[in-house]
């Protein structure tokens, strides 16, 4: 696919700025921190973007550093605004923000917001994206590299068990029976098909977030420094989760890597499997079999959190990169490349615009799985995200993991939880 | 490697009397070869993993077709020469520097008397505990300080005086007869022409020990550079492995132990072709 | 000027290179994390003052610090004796003319050659419930399946393991080294006295060998508190901490959440333990070794 030619379609605002900032009349160059692994598809697709937006705006040099993961990407951009130079822009993970604010590493995007149209570029936005975008009445993060959880199911296996291969389980109870009937045991006891799996290596909380939402909690408020983890709701949802893998035995013991959900998905060792939205081209390419995807099944409503990244402006950097950096921004979130860049990397399409381009339906015209994140969003909810982030999550992380090994009773591992990120957050109140 | 003809090293050229024969040779060889293959293990896994389509990673079939589509992979994936070249910089910086101020250290420690030498060296074994991992904090502030941060120099600096190397030429330079030293520094040498001629070439063994551990060792090493590193220009190769294995989309081994015998081919085949080179270095470097 | 302040200039201009990086590297940041660690971390709208014991205080209640404290001991003992013990085995094995010797002490080497990291991820598949390597000779057998790196009894083992992988065939390579300079007419001198081998090995190998086993040792040690690498791809420090190690909770704490100076105060105490072990091997081990 030539890229170019799409890219040169829409050379529009080319210019227009350049004439009005006389700052930008000399060239800015626009470094931007992007958290993907080098050299995979991703980066040809960033780069080309660089250059297209390049093309039209001869005055900016766009100049991406592949930083690696998430976690390792927001290491970089801090210390880096700590010590030296940081890039402009960055692309973290949304639940960065408060740590980003803290820091004063970032500046909202409010004030670049001056015309009709750009404010009704801000409005554009699905607002499950914008909650974790947004704080204290100001924008600080615009959403693009998007995602959310979703179940996957092999159609093979649900054929084989007797189940209806074309409908998912809609709800906790009937997850849980279908599971039952998935789950294969062979004479001595042992599995060899597990019905359901939540993996729940490294970032537990962030699947977990699912099943609290559907029992109706609400992990931290929305200023980010107060948390929930002793919520009846929120033990009831671990309770659940436990269950499924010691009380019901349909789902594996102890901690499910979430690296290897996949591969386990592919070799039919498990017959559903949540994982994220990012995973649609990887199981398209590697599963061997009919699959569905579908939207997390309800507890006492349906929901799901969002995650990915949003892009993030630099405070450290000029007035005349920032601006160039906002226009950028604009740019690669028009609906004609949300919905190339939804299509190509699998990530959702950040606007209900982008849903309607003739691109975005040639693609579901041929993968329909692709809409279910879509179809998700009006249930979804921010990720969980407060002041200190690394380190509350983590206390919810360790009680998760707690209760899942079987160290701790469910109850008793959320209360830990708490008290943990209370004391963390204490300051910030 | 060294050159230095050593046809068979001094236990084999004479009959052990406590060589095992016979049933006790049986077993002690069964023992040794059934270690063998549990240590070489991850070795296997990775040349079948690599050159077998990606279904066949977890099912040992001995028909399974066979590819090198892996390799073109995984080579495409990443910048793989970039970090190829990285590496090879920082391993030859981070061994040059070594080798320079470690043998003008161990040269004044072993043969000058001079006073605080031995606060000295006091000083510099203390890095033989104080291993410059465990400072990865203030190490971090003070590369960010000088602005070096995501440079080679940046990964290397705080390696390049290494505590070991020194004691290592240390030992080996008071192993040097005090006679050639003297006869050379009546022929009117300076005391650095007395090191360059004397001590440096009869310290050859340790060099080329040391140098394997070194190179070995930087090769491999991980955690700092994954700190100091954010760009294809700078990041060596095991961090490179790491950022490119490690994805949202879940581990594939396939194309990850290609990457993996890619990265360490240099070192298999160069360990295959000298080890018994090797282990007579460490020999007679006196590392044991 | 006399000889001796000639040779005090010529000594330290030759040491300055080594030891101004020494300084910067390892002395100055020695002494920044004790100092920081009686501070407040800086944040953005506090700089950073003095707390006295604070960060020693929320070391002390910490659960996770004393988590990794007694993690890092048992991979300690776990590592140590066995690495070195089997390294020990190899060299002699190997020294003898077994069969495929080549081939076997390549096998026992290759380990070091390999990159943890990269490694970690074949053995994450080694440890994979249900088609993992483990789980399919295990299966093969009739066991029961384990979930080797998700549950908290077993995961510190695992990554256990693979630290014993790693280091023993680097060990190997030294205690070779001295097997094969031990003098065969010592090996002669003891047949003729009629002394079986494994008094040999105990009465004049082993002893001899003291000075590498004294050598191997502090490297084993430091190891023990310097080998993280696997765990950043097999468990990254879980489930519930069960393998986060003391490195790796001052990764996390500096370059994580970002609480600099609470890094400095766990720095600090690694330093400390690091000292004592030195101090221990130094003062009883180097009274009962041999050196030439």
């Amino acid at each position: 696919m030539d890229r170019r030619e799409f890219l040169g379609g829409t050379a529009a605002l080319a210019g227009s700025l350049a004439l009005a900032r006389p700052a930008l009349a000399q060239s800015a160059e626009l470094s931007f921190f992007y958290p993907v692994a080098v050299g995979g598809p991703i980066t040809k697709l960033i780069d080309a973007y660089a250059a297209g937006f390049e093309k039209e705006n001869p005055s900016i040099k766009v100049k991406p550093i592949y930083a690696g993961t998430y976690q390792e990407t927001i290491v970089k951009a801090l210390t880096a605004h700590k010590s030296g130079t940081p890039p402009v822009l960055s692309v973290l993970l949304s639940t960065d923000m408060f740590t980003l604010i803290d820091e004063e590493a970032i500046v909202p995007f409010d004030p670049f917001i001056k015309t009709e149209d750009d404010k009704k570029w801000l409005s554009s936005f699905f607002p499950s994206f914008m909650e974790n975008s947004q704080t204290g009445g100001k924008t600080w993060g615009i959403p693009f590299q998007r995602s959310t959880v979703v179940l996957y199911w092999n159609k093979e296996l649900f054929k084989e068990a007797g189940l209806d291969p074309e409908k998912p389980p809609t709800s906790w109870a009937q997850q849980l029976e279908f599971a039952q009937k998935l789950t294969k045991r062979d004479a001595a006891g042992n599995t060899s098909q597990w019905g359901i799996q939540i993996p729940s290596s490294g970032f537990p909380y962030w699947l977990f977030q699912g099943l609290t939402t559907q029992a109706g909690a609400t992990l931290a408020n929305a200023a980010g420094d107060k948390t929930d983890y002793a919520n009846p709701g929120v033990v009831e949802a671990l309770q659940y989760w436990v269950d499924l893998a010691q009380k019901h035995k349909v789902h594996p013991p102890g901690i499910v890597e979430w690296g290897t959900t996949p591969r386990d998905f592919f070799e039919k060792k498990v017959a559903m499997m949540w994982t994220t939205t990012g995973n649609l081209t990887n199981v398209r390419t590697n599963a061997k079999f009919p699959f569905g995807v579908a939207v997390l099944p309800a507890g006492k409503k349906p929901g799901s959190p969002t995650g990915g990244g949003n892009f993030y402006l630099s405070k450290k950097a000029s007035p005349a990169e920032q601006e160039a950096a906002f226009k950028f921004v604009r740019w690669i979130t028009t609906p004609e490349r949300a919905a190339q860049w939804s299509a190509d990397t699998g990530y959702v399409a950040v606007t209900p615009a982008a849903y309607e381009t003739e691109a975005m339906k040639k693609y579901v015209a041929d993968f329909p799985q692709a809409l279910v994140a879509r179809d998700q969003l009006p249930t979804a909810v921010a990720e969980l995200s407060t002041h200190e982030n690394q380190r509350v999550t983590k206390a919810l992380n360790d009680g998760l993991q707690a209760a899942l090994t079987g160290t701790k009773q469910p109850a008793q591992a959320m209360a830990d939880a708490q008290t943990e990120a209370e004391r963390i957050l204490k300051s910030y109140r | 490697m060294s050159g230095a003809p050593q046809p068979q090293s001094v236990a084999s050229s004479r009959p052990d009397p406590y060589a095992p024969k016979g049933l006790a040779l049986t077993l002690e060889s069964t023992g040794a070869i059934l270690l063998a293959l549990i240590w070489i293990l991850p070795l296997a896994y990775a040349v079948w993993a690599a050159i077998h389509p990606a279904e066949y990673t977890t099912r040992f079939e001995l028909t399974a077709p066979l590819t090198l589509d892996n390799f073109t992979r995984a080579w495409a994936a990443a910048p793989f020469a970039r970090y190829f070249l990285n590496t090879f910089i920082l391993v030859t910086m981070i061994l040059a520097f070594q080798l320079v101020l470690g043998t003008l250290a161990a040269y004044a420690l072993a043969r000058q008397d001079f006073w605080g030498r031995d606060i000295a060296f006091a000083l510099i074994l203390a890095q033989l505990m104080i291993m410059p991992d465990a400072l990865i904090v203030e190490n971090y502030r003070t590369l960010a300080k000088f602005n070096l941060i995501d440079t080679i120099p940046a990964i290397a600096l705080p390696y390049i005086a290494s505590a070991f190397g020194i004691f290592l030429l240390r030992q080996t330079f008071k192993t040097v007869p005090k006679e050639l030293d003297d006869a050379a520094r009546v022929e009117g040498a300076s005391p650095l022409q007395v090191l360059m001629k004397v001590y440096v070439p009869l310290a050859k063994p340790t060099y080329v020990a040391y140098g394997l551990v070194s190179v070995s060792y930087h090769w491999n090493n991980f955690l700092w550079p994954l700190l100091v590193t954010n760009s294809v220009e700078s990041r060596p190769l095991t961090v490179g492995l790491q950022v490119f294995s490690s994805s949202d989309q879940g581990i594939d081994w396939a194309v990850i132990c290609a990457a993996t015998l890619m990265t360490s081919a240099p070192l298999l085949v160069g360990f295959l072709l000298f080890q018994r080179q090797f282990v007579q270095s460490f020999m007679r470097a006196g590392i044991k | 000027m006399t000889n001796r302040a000639t040779a005090t200039i010529h000594g330290w201009l030759l040491l300055l290179p080594a030891m101004a990086c020494l300084a910067l590297f390892t002395h100055w940041p020695a002494i920044a994390s004790f100092v920081d660690s009686f501070m407040s971390t800086p944040r953005a709208r506090r700089p950073a003052r003095f707390v006295g014991l604070d960060n020693y205080q929320q070391m002390m209640a910490d659960p996770i610090f004393w988590k990794a404290m007694a993690n890092n001991l048992w991979f300690a003992m776990g590592t140590i004796p066995t690495s070195i013990a089997l390294a020990l085995l190899m060299a002699v094995w190997v020294n003898d003319r077994i069969a495929g010797r080549t081939l076997v002490r390549m096998a026992y080497f290759t380990p070091t050659i390999l990159p943890m990291i990269a490694v970690a991820n074949i053995w994450l598949f080694f440890f994979t419930p249900q088609y993992g390597l483990l789980e399919q000779i295990v299966g093969a057998f009739g066991g029961r399946s384990t979930n080797w790196l998700g549950s908290q009894d077993t995961a510190l083992y695992a990554v256990t393991v693979v630290a014993i992988w790693k280091e023993a065939g680097f060990f190997m390579i030294f205690y070779l080294a001295a097997l094969q300079a031990i003098p065969p007419s010592l090996g002669e001198a003891a047949a003729i006295e009629g002394a079986s081998r494994w008094t040999f090995f105990r009465r004049v190998q082993f002893p001899l060998l003291m000075p590498t086993t004294l050598f191997v040792l502090i490297n084993a040690v430091i190891n023990a508190f310097r080998m993280i690498d696997h765990i950043f791809v097999m468990t990254r420090g879980g489930p519930d901490n069960a393998t986060t190690l003391l490195l790796f909770y001052i990764y996390q704490v500096g370059f994580g959440f970002w609480d600099t100076t609470y890094a400095a105060a766990l720095t600090c105490v690694l330093l400390l333990l690091l000292a004592l072990v030195a101090f221990v091997q130094y003062g009883w081990l180097e009274r009962r070794t041999h050196y030439q």
